[in-house]
């Protein structure tokens, strides 16, 4: 067992900490996110050219040949300063994806990805879906050399911004049957796209998107065909571990305001963190914390293990963070009294990530469900 | 980062678990919940431990420590907790010997350490008074100097285990001037090791909830102490106190142990009923458990992450406390858990039974409502859990 971290990862999170800190502050956040098209290409540029997109990817195809660690020291930092730009999405489930594919098609896209010139968002609910990845009404019919697409996926994050979708459809068997689930990539701009963009409230933004009868080559179908359920159940672990670290770094943002906050703000003569109340308070609020960094940590560790142990690390962090980050959140808006409620402060906008991330890929009452049945 | 054991520490797993197998007498494993371990029993794994070198993985080598790194410290609770020994009781070992080796002179290293590591002498810890409990630096046990001797006079509470001890290391106060409530408090402590031979103590059984004999009050009435018995300086006492809490706290978060009782807890719900089918597969009772687990698992990482960084020489100190809070959350947890999975059976009180009786209700029901009422000590000792979010709020949000 060694919990250190070698010295390139720490000067990758050095960079991008620094990076974050001179380009990436609060004020930098609500205007980018608030003016169209609420994402900065420039700021994605310097991600790629600081190295990021590449840090996780294979070294064969245009990667630095990190892996999760690196990802989890990435997302941690996109974590504490609210970034918008769609990393995990497009490196971390887009990456994951494609990095599974066949070897014609990660000598494509994972080159692309790698240095920044391909943004992609991944269209796996439903509006009658919930969290359950094969609850799927979309259907892809295989037509001559192309697969043809007809159905409509909620809340794609990032979907105004992107160029490339990863789409989950069926091929075969019934609405929710775990086998008939196939995985395409879908150029945004094929014919029979049809997006309706619009803002989220934690600073996001997102599309849903319909598909009328839209052609997609056979060769873009990622995975095995029908087969794609334990992929998509894969990569979104993957991606919960990057999420996990993401709301982590948020986590200690909070934490560090609330603490400060209490010191100067007097009430009764005296700063308000002198209350035991508030004190005992806080320091929940910091056990919250450490017992996320540690979950956060142990599903980037395991998500090279067997398929049950992996699914209940990334479980475990859903149920974990997802708790943690409403507390956390809640209890800042709380300790900061009526500046918390204001849209001024950074407090809530933290506060309205964290409970965001809960939902996606499942929130905590879906993933406890899942770590009792797997355990 | 790596999660992984290497080829050496899976190789270390394996000679501790089959050390384990080959020396654990079948008796000491695994213990029913309503049968209490005896001084022979503890002192029985204590002396096996100690002729193979390993009872003090925590001391130095040059005192008859193991030198294991933290990963094989790990392993060892782990192997120790899975195949369900007696635990080796703390005060000696992890306790007053850390104090002794770091702050004591070189005589009474010699004299005391090599017994304690044999289990020769038995200590108990004499901190908690009447007046004095999570506010233990008001205590009023005196200490006057006479000559070479110390003549003690006052009471200790909640002395565990203290009916087995030779020995019991005592915290008294030396200057009088400062025993009121003054900035100073801690300042007139001192730190002494007490004979329980010696005339003048007298121990008198306190009976908890289970109806255990756990812990004692310990009198001391004109008990005359040597002076050489002093550790340290005298009036300097509650530097080695505070030492002690904060000295390496690994293993004070009992993951291993809570680990396997998680396990036993299963075992228990996967037995019992709910309309002819298994509790453990109830949505209701599977969610609770899972929760518990989680919880567990972030601790596990938590208790490594910490000890990793005590590894690399960081001191964990007061972030320690959140093992102690999260610990003893989860082992109570754990013991609530078991009450609700075992329904009816939870009603029969275990010591109501004699010896040579069988109890009513299946065997792992029995004493398992006992232990959830004995367990409501973990919150409280060892500085109860409110004390550790003080010091978390101070020493490390600096609130």
């Amino acid at each position: 067992m060694d919990f250190s971290f070698t010295e390139e990862q720490t000067l990758l999170r050095n960079s991008v900490s620094k990076f974050l800190a001179d380009n990436y502050k609060f004020e930098f956040f609500k205007k980018n996110s608030r003016t169209d098209p609420g994402w900065s290409p420039s700021v994605w540029k310097q991600f790629a050219e600081l190295g990021l997109m590449a840090a996780p990817l294979p070294e064969e195809y245009g990667g630095l040949g990190g892996g999760a660690v690196d990802t989890m020291i990435v997302t941690e930092e996109l974590g504490r300063s609210l970034v918008v730009e769609p990393y995990v999405q497009t490196v971390v489930v887009g990456g994951g994806f494609i990095g599974r594919g066949t070897e014609a098609q990660k000598a494509e896209w994972l080159p692309r990805i790698a240095a920044g010139e391909m943004v992609i968002a991944f269209a796996f609910a439903e509006p009658q879906g919930r969290f359950n990845y094969a609850d799927l009404v979309t259907t892809a019919k295989k037509q001559g050399s192309n697969y043809v697409l007809n159905g409509q996926k909620a809340v794609v994050l990032g979907g105004p911004w992107a160029d490339t979708l990863i789409v989950t459809a069926r091929t075969a068997g019934g609405q929710r049957d775990a086998k008939g689930v196939s995985v395409f990539l879908v150029d945004k701009k094929s014919k029979g796209v049809v997006t309706r963009d619009y803002p989220t409230v934690d600073g996001l933004r997102a599309s849903e998107v319909t598909f009328e009868n839209v052609e997609v080559p056979a060769a873009n179908l990622i995975g095995a065909l029908d087969n794609g359920l334990e992929l998509v159940e894969l990569v979104t672990d993957t991606a919960i571990a990057a999420h996990a670290s993401e709301a982590v770094g948020a986590m200690k943002v909070l934490l560090d305001a609330t603490v400060e906050y209490s010191k100067t703000r007097k009430q009764f003569g005296v700063p308000i963190g002198k209350f035991q109340a508030l004190q005992h308070r806080m320091v929940d609020m910091f056990m919250n914390y450490e017992q996320s960094a540690s979950i956060a940590l142990m599903v980037t560790l395991k998500l090279g293990e067997d398929t049950v142990e992996r699914k209940k690390a990334a479980s475990a962090a859903k149920v974990q963070i997802g708790k943690a980050g409403r507390f956390i959140g809640q209890n800042a808006v709380q300790i900061h009294g009526g500046m918390g409620m204001t849209d001024e402060l950074n407090v809530g906008h933290y506060f309205k990530r964290l409970t965001m991330l809960d939902t996606l890929y499942g929130n905590v009452g879906h993933h406890l469900k899942r770590y009792a049945q797997l355990s | 980062m790596d999660m992984s054991f290497s080829p050496e520490e899976e190789a270390f797993r394996a000679e501790v678990r089959s050390f384990i197998a080959e020396n654990l007498p079948k008796n000491l494993a695994g213990k029913r919940r309503s049968e209490y371990t005896t001084r022979e029993e503890y002192l029985a794994w204590h002396k096996i431990l100690y002729k193979k070198g390993w009872i003090a993985p925590l001391w130095p080598t040059e005192y008859g420590g193991t030198s294991w790194n933290v990963t094989q410290r790990y392993i060892f609770n782990e192997e120790c907790a899975r195949a369900e020994t007696p635990m080796v009781l703390p005060f000696g070992v992890a306790m007053v010997g850390p104090v002794i080796y770091t702050f004591a002179n070189e005589e009474q290293k010699k004299k005391y350490l090599p017994r304690i590591l044999s289990g020769e002498d038995w200590w108990c810890q004499g901190y908690s008074e009447p007046g004095a409990g999570s506010d233990l630096a008001s205590l009023k046990t005196r200490a006057v100097r006479e000559g070479d001797h110390y003549i003690v006079n006052g009471q200790k509470t909640w002395t565990t285990l203290a009916q087995f001890a030779d020995w019991i290391f005592c915290l008294v106060r030396t200057d009088m001037g400062r025993d009121t409530a003054s900035t100073k408090v801690q300042e007139g402590i001192t730190f002494l090791l007490i004979d329980m031979k010696t005339p003048g103590i007298t121990v008198k059984p306190i009976i908890v909830l289970d109806g255990a004999h756990e812990v004692n009050e310990v009198f001391f009435d004109n008990v005359k102490v040597p002076v050489e018995n002093r550790v340290g300086e005298e009036n300097k006492g509650w530097t080695y106190a505070k030492f002690l809490l904060v000295h390496e706290r690994s293993g004070i978060a009992g993951v291993a142990r809570s680990k396997k009782a998680v396990e036993r807890l299963r075992e228990i719900a996967a037995s019992e009923t709910v309309d002819g089918k298994p509790l453990m597969g109830t949505d209701e009772f599977s969610r609770k458990i899972a929760e518990l687990q989680i919880d567990l698992s972030a601790l596990e990482f938590t208790e490594l992450r910490t000890l990793a960084a005590e590894s690399k020489g960081q001191h964990a100190g007061p972030q320690s406390s959140i093992l102690k809070i999260k610990g003893t959350e989860i082992q109570q947890r754990i013991t609530e858990l078991t009450v609700e999975a075992v329904g009816y059976y939870a009603y029969p009180d275990a010591r109501g039974f004699g010896d040579n009786e069988y109890p009513v209700g299946p065997d792992y029901a029995v004493g398992q409502s006992g232990h959830y009422f004995n367990m409501r000590k973990a919150s409280i000792y060892g500085g109860s859990n409110e004390i550790q979010r003080n010091i978390i709020a101070k020493a490390v949000l600096g609130l």
